[in-house]
């Protein structure tokens, strides 16, 4: 499966659903530094990984898929289970990707100025995370 | 109260723009990968090394890895959730949730602490 840009998905997003997914991602950066403050860096490294954007964007998806097919006759509302199940497992393989850049920013940040350890380890996520992906693709492919 | 605007701001500039970006590709898979973004990391640990030093900042990653680990399975209970048990996404994504902190600081209280 070749992956494709397709801006129209950004087109369907409202203006609302933009602030709430930058609202709940503020909040959650607000509420990690918090933790990290009350309960020492070891507990607050968790809530890093925490997903607190994760349910207002699954239901977004599901909203936009439902939408999409409901507009073309289809079945909307089990499209868009499905296409939020789909989201869910893309999320899990790119989870892989976060616990690698987890381990890589744990071993860059001592030794590396901020910008190269964050940009590195970024570049680890989308690389181990894509790998993932592809693997997956091959898989299904195969058997 | 300047540091709390200044990581809500960088936070959720961060989770908005890797949201966009996983917007823009299909197929659903390959743009449910940026729902694992390091959005919040990000912003967090730049904060965290110019105001609490490197040390702070590398337990914090050290600690993450637990919290990965978990989202990892957290996405996968959902996913089979929504697949198999047909919840609807608010539900799934909401009951899956003590998951998430169970196998967060269990794997962190066994192997990290």
């Amino acid at each position: 499966m070749t992956i494709q840009v397709d801006p129209s998905g950004l087109k369907q997003t409202k203006w609302h659903e933009y602030a709430l997914r930058f609202v709940a991602g503020g909040i959650i950066t607000v509420v990690a530094g918090v933790i990290a403050r009350k309960w020492g860096p070891g507990i607050g490294g968790l809530f890093l990984a925490f997903p607190a954007i994760f349910p207002a964007s699954a239901t977004l998806i599901e909203k936009h898929e439902r939408q999409r097919k409901q507009a073309k006759g289809l079945h909307g509302a089990e499209r868009g289970t499905d296409a939020a199940a789909i989201d869910a497992l893309g999320a899990a393989m790119g989870s892989v990707g976060l616990v690698a850049f987890a381990g890589i920013c744990w071993w860059l940040i001592p030794r590396y100025p901020a910008p190269l350890a964050l940009g590195g380890a970024t570049v680890a996520w989308l690389l181990v995370a894509f790998s993932v992906w592809t693997i997956r693709q091959r898989r299904r492919r195969l058997f | 109260m300047s540091d709390a605007l200044a990581r809500f701001l960088i936070g959720g500039l961060v989770v908005s723009a890797f949201a966009t970006v996983g917007g823009l590709f299909k197929p659903v898979s390959f743009a449910g990968l940026f729902g694992a973004a390091p959005s919040v990391a990000l912003a967090t640990l730049a904060l965290a090394i110019s105001k609490d030093g490197k040390g702070f900042a590398g337990t914090e990653c050290r600690s993450m890895m637990a919290g990965a680990a978990g989202l990892c399975l957290y996405c996968i209970l959902v996913s089979q959730l929504l697949g198999r048990f047909r919840l609807s996404a608010l539900t799934a994504t909401l009951s899956a949730m003590p998951l998430w902190f169970l196998s967060a600081f269990g794997l962190w209280r066994i192997f990290l602490r």
